[in-house]
């Protein structure tokens, strides 16, 4: 890792602790073939989903990575996990490399890294008690022989994220959305892992019950020291749970900072528009802001075009931009961002 | 937002909608009232569960076999839409004078037609154009939406468009008969935020330009802001605090609306933690007695177990909580 | 606090096997409203009943020969008597005891057979949908070959090398009839696969088989059970016509199909040789249908509901009539 090109990577807020990343992800690509076209299928369509995407994170810390459908951030996410075929770049956890683990190795490696998933009502088997479904981990690792073996260890569980003990003698279909994601957050802690991907965990949840699992998240992660990579498809929700924000676009990452400063001083005209993009509750002032809508829509990912991949919204487009695609370079201390012309 | 006629354009009074589930019936809509004036935007916003879709199903004579019409009526330009003897004035209003939007534009768009067709169909059958009178009118109405290109356009299936375009095409088509109101339920919430910031805007921009009455159903109270003239707020199948969008947001009554807005998570201003509501959304099936609101309310009290109605505050604005009423907490 | 907390889920789970019960009351209440599946739970439970306790049931052996009584008509008839109910056929066996014993060669073979091809064709498809790849591939084509031979060839092969027996039967219908349970189960698991639990139960490091038996497999009950009843129903009517063609069950076992294959030279004489095994068949596979379209019902929460939402407009609207009726009465 050292000696080339190196892509500026910030050490996050002061909390996080110094020391070697938990993830390191590098040039990281993903290709995805999506079957043939043309005539005899002589044509082969490729979607690239990911395209040197670099980033760190360290114990205790979180990573937002934010991004609209279709720009790779969940990709991403599986990648890390062994659950997506890895076309190029390399990923590390704890020094190790593990870019192209192979099945047992993804499989010993569950132990120590985890998945909360979108959906609360379709990543719980319908089939199966809350017990079982809390249990399964922790069976399949032979850390307990039966269920019944860990019922203390799932209802301890279970009051961890906020639920009854009894909770567990029940099936999911009992339990409202931001229950059930509670019940994917006990699943995922069961086995005590170190590092956390969540796609977008609050997305399908209603808002009073959004704040509920985010500030749950957080206290988990004051109390066991887990790394997350929170992914979301907009800026609202990471702002309270992130050390440091990625935003993605078309497989690229375009800005990388503090978390602070995406905020405060946003450089990439995506990260603005992201930004502008979510409505403030308050009709005076929602009437007053200035929006950037960039208009146009996202480059179709089976064929991006050469250069920077915002160009077809993009109100500051050049001829460079065109040309050749920016790379992510440090804007301020802590800040990095891919653009020729901010 | 004046209004000259007296009667509104929409009126929905005491509209009580139940499911028969095996479970047990379900609440959905215990007795809502509310009216939408000529020109006029109303949001009306609640979580899932709120009962809200139901309310504008109710109108759109969506509610189907497990769920009935219990009680109430909806009037639109002072005649009712649910009386039996009325069925004609249904039928035409329906569609012609109500267009509605829906969430997920694939679904509600046909696969196997093109646009074009699918909206020249519209206009065939309910204004009578002819062939060439319906393709033009279909390029205004492309036009109209923000679409490049409509000629190429009508040619194209729905699986050829994103997300952001079909939801503009179905714009479109609601647009075709120049409905007097347009019923939009969650019409963005399947869309990347960015293409919703566009559609938002043409929404609003198309609102003001035809004068059209629009009722916008949501969970994002972002998004009432940015196009409401007034706004609704549902809790389990009751409107719980309705007036002007402004005032509403300014200085919100009852401890749900003002909690709600505590949990938008607002960009503009800096806060350390995430503000939630406790406890979740009851049961519709054996809904709280009196203030439904009251077991996650911090300032419930025993008054709170009497059965409430919405009790106007001036300024129209009308609120259902009991401890608003006795102390006006603004 | 942990050992308390332990506690209280042990409690709930102890408490979970009675609304076991409840839910199969509830199941009961829901088939006495649905008259079609009623009549069909009472056939075939009927039906078992009948071939369980043939012996005990049927007033005769069906193998018993009287032939001073041959071709006796059923009681109706002015020569009919009471010891032959439903008449005797051409060696004077009682038709009644024939028809009683021919339902458990009926059952016992669809039963099997529904067992043996259910089995083996889901574990197919399960493999197939869920690995992929080169299995898929493999046992697709394995499929798609075995249904383009003509199934009737291969069991007249089989039957011809082997020679005809119950037990030949029910493996040559099983040898027929996987194909259908591999293909469905397939399609379903491609489908149930993509769902994020099944990704849940990986990322949690479950191995394979865990996944397709703990995960998978019990999401598939209700359509492969419907599609397991509605075979059966067919295996009957194909145990049938083996037997009528003389490939089945081999005199002097009894079976329905060879029942009215033998009755068929006496038609025009006892027409109820033919009849009476041949209206057994028609009730069995109508029982079953019945059933099976009711459990396609019961299976889908949707329709599960508005069938719900039906029943009860309907009490509604009787509770409704009634208070007016009696407000009339009451002045």
């Amino acid at each position: 890792m050292i000696g080339q090109k190196d892509i500026v990577t910030s050490r996050a807020a002061k909390e996080v602790a110094a020391g070697p990343p938990l993830i390191c992800v590098k040039d990281l690509r993903v290709i995805f073939d999506a079957g043939r076209a043309g005539f005899w299928g002589r044509k082969r369509l490729q979607v690239h989903a990911v395209e040197k995407v670099s980033f760190d994170i360290h114990p205790g810390e979180t990573l937002g990575l934010v991004g609209e459908s279709g720009s790779g951030k969940s990709t991403t996410g599986r990648a890390i996990l062994g659950r997506v075929p890895i076309t190029s770049g390399t990923i590390f956890f704890q020094d190790k490399e593990i870019t192209h683990a192979g099945k047992e190795m993804v499989r010993a490696l569950s132990r120590y890294m985890q998945l909360v998933f979108q959906d609360p009502y379709a990543s719980l088997n319908p089939r199966m008690k809350i017990v079982d479904i809390v249990a399964e981990p922790l069976l399949v690792h032979g850390l307990v022989k039966n269920t019944k073996e860990a019922a203390g260890e799932v209802a301890q569980l279970l009051e961890l994220v906020g639920l009854p003990p009894d909770a567990g003698a029940r099936y999911p279909h009992a339990f409202s959305g931001g229950q059930r994601q509670r019940v994917g957050i006990a699943r995922a802690l069961a086995l005590k892992p170190q590092f956390i991907v969540a796609d977008e965990p609050v997305s399908a949840l209603d808002v009073s019950i959004r704040a509920q699992v985010v500030n749950l998240m957080q206290d988990l992660q004051a109390r066991f020291g887990l790394a997350y990579l929170f992914i979301a498809h907009d800026l609202a929700v990471v702002r309270h749970i992130s050390h440091r924000i990625a935003i993605m676009y078309a497989g690229n990452i375009v800005e990388l900072a503090d978390r602070h400063l995406i905020y405060e001083s946003p450089v990439h005209p995506y990260t603005k528009a992201l930004l502008s993009a979510v409505p403030v509750p308050d009709p005076p002032v929602q009437r007053a802001r200035q929006r950037i809508t960039c208009a146009g829509e996202a480059p179709n990912p089976m064929d991006p075009p050469a250069g920077c991949r915002f160009q077809s919204r993009c109100p500051h487009v050049t001829q460079t931009c065109r040309d050749t695609a920016p790379v992510l370079t440090s804007r301020r201390p802590g800040q990095t961002a891919a653009c020729w012309n901010c | 937002m004046n209004d000259n006629q007296n009667t509104p354009l929409l009126e929905v009074r005491n509209l009580v909608v139940n499911f028969y589930t095996r479970g047990g019936v379900v609440q959905a809509s215990r007795g809502v009232s509310f009216q939408v004036g000529h020109g006029q935007t109303l949001g009306i916003v609640g979580e899932s569960g709120s009962g809200k879709s139901v309310a504008v199903q109710a109108v759109m004579g969506l509610i189907s076999n497990p769920g009935r019409i219990e009680g109430g009526d909806i009037f639109f330009m002072g005649q009712s839409l649910l009386d039996p003897a009325g069925r004609k004035f249904v039928r035409k209003v329906r569609g012609k004078d109500i267009a509605m939007i829906f969430q997920d534009p694939m679904t509600s768009l046909n696969p196997v037609f093109t646009i074009g067709t699918q909206i020249t169909e519209v206009l065939r059958h309910h204004l009578g154009m002819n062939r060439d009178q319906a393709r033009k009118r279909a390029m205004d109405l492309l036009g109209l939406v923000d679409i490049n290109a409509p000629e190429k356009r009508l040619k194209q299936y729905p699986y050829e468009m994103s997300g952001g375009m079909r939801q503009r095409v179905m714009i479109a088509m609601a647009l075709a008969c120049e409905p007097r109101l347009i019923i939009a339920d969650e019409p963005t919430t399947a869309l990347d935020v960015t293409i919703q910031a566009q559609i938002l805007e043409l929404l609003a921009d198309l609102q003001q330009r035809l004068a059209v009455s629009v009722i916008l159903i949501t969970h994002d109270l972002g998004v009432v802001a940015q196009l409401c003239h007034r706004v609704a707020v549902m809790y389990a199948g009751r409107i719980v605090e309705v007036g002007d969008a402004d005032q509403v947001f300014a200085s919100p009554v009852h401890p749900y609306t003002k909690g709600l807005i505590r949990a938008t998570p607002r960009l503009d201003v800096v806060t350390e933690r995430m503000v939630s509501i406790d406890g979740v959304p009851p049961d519709l099936i054996s809904p709280p007695q009196g203030c439904a609101f009251s077991p996650r309310c911090d300032q419930a009290e025993n008054a709170c177990l009497r059965p409430q109605t919405l009790t106007p505050l001036g300024d129209d604005r009308h609120v259902s909580c009991w401890c608003a009423i006795k102390g006006d907490t603004r | 606090m942990s050992p308390t907390s332990a506690d209280t889920l042990e409690k709930a789970l102890e408490k979970n096997r009675y609304e076991r019960v409840e839910k199969l009351l509830e199941l009961g209440r829901e088939l006495k409203r649905d008259k079609a599946g009623l009549i069909g739970v009472i056939l075939i439970t009927a039906l078992v009943m009948m071939a369980v306790f043939a012996p005990m049931i049927a007033p005769h052996d069906p193998t018993d020969q009287d032939l001073t009584a041959r071709l006796a008509p059923p009681v109706w008839y002015e020569k009919g008597t009471w010891n032959h109910m439903l008449g005797t056929d051409h060696l004077g066996r009682d038709v009644l005891s024939r028809t009683i014993h021919g339902a458990r060669v009926s059952l016992w073979v669809g039963a099997a057979v529904v067992l043996l091809a259910g089995g083996f064709g889901v574990v197919m498809g399960l493999m197939a949908g869920y690995l992929g790849g080169r299995t898929d591939a493999f046992v697709m084509r394995w499929i798609d070959t075995q249904v383009a031979f003509p199934g009737l060839l291969l069991a007249l092969i089989i039957l011809a090398v082997i020679g005809p027996s119950l037990t030949t039967v029910v493996v040559v219908l099983a040898l027929n009839g996987w194909m259908v349970y591999g293909r469905m189960t397939r399609s379903a698991v491609l489908s149930i696969r993509q769902s994020p639990y099944v990704e849940a139960a990986e990322v949690v490091g479950c191995r394979w088989p865990r996944v397709i038996f703990r995960h998978i497999l019990p999401n598939l009950t209700s359509p492969l059970l419907t599609l397991a009843i509605l075979e059966f129903a067919r295996i009957v009517l194909a145990e049938a016509a083996l037997s009528f063609l003389g490939l089945g069950i081999q005199p002097p076992a009894t079976s329905w199909g060879l029942d009215v294959s033998m009755g068929k030279n006496y038609m025009f004489m006892a027409w109820w040789l033919v009849t009476i095994p041949g209206c057994a068949i028609a009730v069995t596979v109508l029982a079953i249908n019945l059933v099976a379209s009711w459990l396609r019902l019961i299976s889908d929460p949707q329709e599960r509901e508005k069938q719900f939402a039906r029943h009860m407009a309907g009490a509604m609207r009787k509770k409704m009539q009634a208070s007016i009726e009696k407000e009339l009465k009451a002045p």
